[in-house]
């Protein structure tokens, strides 16, 4: 409960004004809270004169705290393959590890599996857990949450991390409410506090207009779903020792109440677009379905991948698969063309670790500039014309060149 | 066939501001809509019931003007609304969300399928579905796209993957989690506008779903907020100036290592 402290409150308005949720009025020359008041804290630090508190009763609480130990991720393999996630969950769990003074461990499921658990340890893991079982063919929420959540409950991680893919998003959530503890979705940055080795979650909240950082204090394991592209695997190291344990899983636990009837892979685009060293995308500076043709042009030029900003999607000029941003995917291309993109916040966080971004925009005060690595303020239907020409003359006499050797 | 779709009032996303100075949320012109995902998640109840016969219920867990939300899904086709609506709620992160979630769906029980939109626009976290449908104990499935057929108490239906898509199926009762490709809401009806305008939602408050009290709002939560703060992005900021020949060719001068 929010409380106030009536005889402190000198009715300045202050926590009024800046509460986000309208709930504080100034009633009688005292702060007055309202049923809408979500305990965010807010007025708490505002307050000048230290009339407001949060009560705290007792909380959620792992007993053993102390004896959860080591860092967990879940290395998602589907279809005969490892996705790149798994990688980059391993490059930053064995920072975290290291930070911990503790190991790294992956827990593989799957069927099949071929050397997917070499694979992991050459990128980083000390462990990994791998049940082979051709139950765990077809992702399942039910066997794929009841599995690992024997498997920690028998080795007690202090933190376990997912991709933030279909996969994890779905049964990870399952799993963190199986083992009653914390889970932040979709992290886009994971440090140890040095104080107490607790692990900070970083992750944009309200469409990426706000960054938050999270902590689950008092349950163990601390869980999170990372976002894919965003954090850096390590070298792939051959000689790298670990230990495979092979886990015979309890058969009743690998039940699933969802039956799979066909798993369809499209191919195409879709993957393209996440893979692709060179991304060109359009946004509504292209004004309509001919004008985002352009995008199409130039990215054939230069044998990238299309892409496009909500604002395009929404309008029809291409589908949802190639949005890029908040509610799309992120990408991390080489170069990113980004054309007739504003550069909302919501793109911005779906595109900003590209290497060299590349924006094209007729109005100089477009946000995009502020992310971009080279920026050209300019009618965008004169300047990718041109760009479209000259690149095409450079391949043209590039070839010819090869042609001549 | 009894339908539950859970629905969230939330602040237009796209106006969520940090005041630089201050670094605290500004909320000035910030209105508050029904969550859109929700609103693909209602459509889609709607429409079932209009195949197969039914009801449609929505549920919010909120403060009281929440119930504008719920009574705009009732202009949309749903038959009830029910508000989950108490101060000691306030705080929760997801897991005393799904807590108190489930509390009120067993108190109203019965429901052969509960609906909810993938994940909300503010918190955007996707955790409330799968984590309700495991407090409940019944079977889900996330991102689906598509409702291919109700059969024998049986639902099929696709769900997105990140290389394509799978055609599942449960035994009701069990929860469903919706992308925006599955349909195109409706406009509230006039006669829907008539009826929500007569309508009051049902307010269940802790005490009325039986709740623990530990397990709700911020002391029942297991995630807290550290800080927030704003964004930061990079700025390198390289402006190629000069007619549209000379930007381009500045351009591909810049490029040339990289292409």
């Amino acid at each position: 409960m929010l409380k106030i402290d009536i005889e402190a409150c000198i009715g300045c308005g202050l926590c009024a004004e800046n509460c986000s949720f309208g709930a504080i009025s100034v009633e009688n020359g005292s702060a007055v809270v309202g049923d809408n008041c979500t305990l965010c804290g807010t007025c708490v630090d505002v307050c000048e004169v230290g009339a407001l508190s949060i009560e705290r009763a007792e909380k959620v609480q792992t007993t053993d705290l102390d004896q959860w130990s080591g860092i967990w991720i879940y290395a998602e393999y589907r279809n005969g393959k490892l996705a790149p996630v798994s990688f980059e969950l391993l490059g930053v769990g064995s920072r975290l590890a290291r930070q911990r003074g503790v190991s790294l461990s992956a827990v593989l499921l799957g069927s099949g599996l071929g050397d997917g658990a070499k694979d992991l340890i050459a990128h980083g893991a000390d462990t990994v857990y791998q049940i082979d079982d051709i139950a765990l063919v077809d992702f399942s929420d039910d066997s794929y949450a009841n599995v690992m959540e024997d498997l920690i409950r028998e080795y007690k991680p202090e933190v376990v991390l997912a991709g933030a893919t279909a996969i994890g998003r779905s049964f990870i959530p399952r799993l963190a409410t199986l083992l009653a503890t914390g889970l932040t979705a979709d992290c886009t940055n994971l440090e140890i506090r040095e104080e107490d080795g607790v692990l900070l979650q970083t992750r944009p909240a309200f469409g990426g207009n706000i960054m938050a950082t999270i902590e689950c204090p008092h349950t163990r394991p601390q869980m999170a779903t990372v976002r894919p592209l965003v954090m850096r695997p390590n070298e792939y190291n051959e000689s790298r020792q670990g230990e495979i344990v092979k886990v015979k899983p309890d058969p009743a636990r690998l039940r699933s109440r969802v039956r799979v009837i066909r798993s369809v892979i499209e191919e195409g685009e879709q993957v393209k677009l996440t893979e692709a060293d060179i991304v060109v995308a359009g946004g509504r500076g292209l004004e309509n379905e001919k004008g985002f043709a352009l995008v199409k042009e130039l990215a054939d030029t230069l044998g990238g991948a299309v892409a496009a900003s909500r604002a395009a999607v929404d309008s029809g000029w291409i589908t949802y698969p190639h949005q890029v941003g908040q509610t799309g995917k992120t990408v991390c291309p080489q170069i990113y063309f980004a054309c007739g993109i504003s550069g909302a916040i919501q793109h911005l966080v779906g595109m900003q670790s590209a290497d060299t971004i590349i924006a094209i925009n007729k109005d100089e005060a477009a946000p995009i500039f502020n992310v971009s690595t080279y920026g050209i303020v300019g009618d965008i239907f004169e300047v990718m014309p041109k760009l479209i020409e000259k690149l095409g003359e450079r391949r043209l006499a590039s070839k010819s060149i090869d042609g001549e050797g | 066939m009894k339908i539950l779709v859970c629905i969230k009032q939330v602040p237009d996303a796209k106006d969520v501001r940090l005041d630089p100075k201050t670094n605290t949320m500004s909320r000035e012109g910030v209105q508050s809509i029904m969550n859109p995902f929700d609103a693909h998640a209602l459509e889609e109840a709607v429409q079932l019931k209009e195949k197969f016969g039914g009801s449609v219920t929505v549920i919010s867990m909120g403060p009281p003007q929440a119930e504008e939300t719920l009574l705009q899904a009732v202009a949309c086709g749903a038959d009830e609304a029910v508000l989950v609506s108490d101060r000691a709620f306030a705080g929760a992160d997801t897991w005393a969300t799904t807590y108190t979630l489930s509390m009120a769906i067993k108190t109203l029980g019965g429901f052969d399928l509960i609906i909810c939109g993938k994940q909300a626009i503010d918190g955007d976290t996707a955790q409330v579905g799968p984590g309700l449908a495991q407090r409940l104990d019944i079977p889900y499935v996330t991102y689906v796209r598509k409702v291919n057929n109700v059969i024998d108490g049986k639902i099929i239906v696709e769900r997105m993957m990140d290389d394509g898509y799978d055609e599942v199926e449960f035994q009701m009762p069990g929860l469903l989690t919706v992308v925006k490709e599955i349909n195109e809401p409706r406009i509230a009806s006039l006669k829907g506008k008539m009826k929500a305008k007569k309508m009051k939602a049902t307010v269940l408050t802790a005490s009325d779903i039986k709740a623990d009290l530990k397990c709700l709002g911020l002391q029942g939560s297991t995630t807290q907020v550290v800080r927030v703060f704003s964004p930061e992005f990079k700025a390198e900021r390289s402006m190629l100036t000069g007619t549209v020949d000379e930007q381009v060719g500045k351009l591909i001068e810049k490029l040339e290592g990289l292409l």
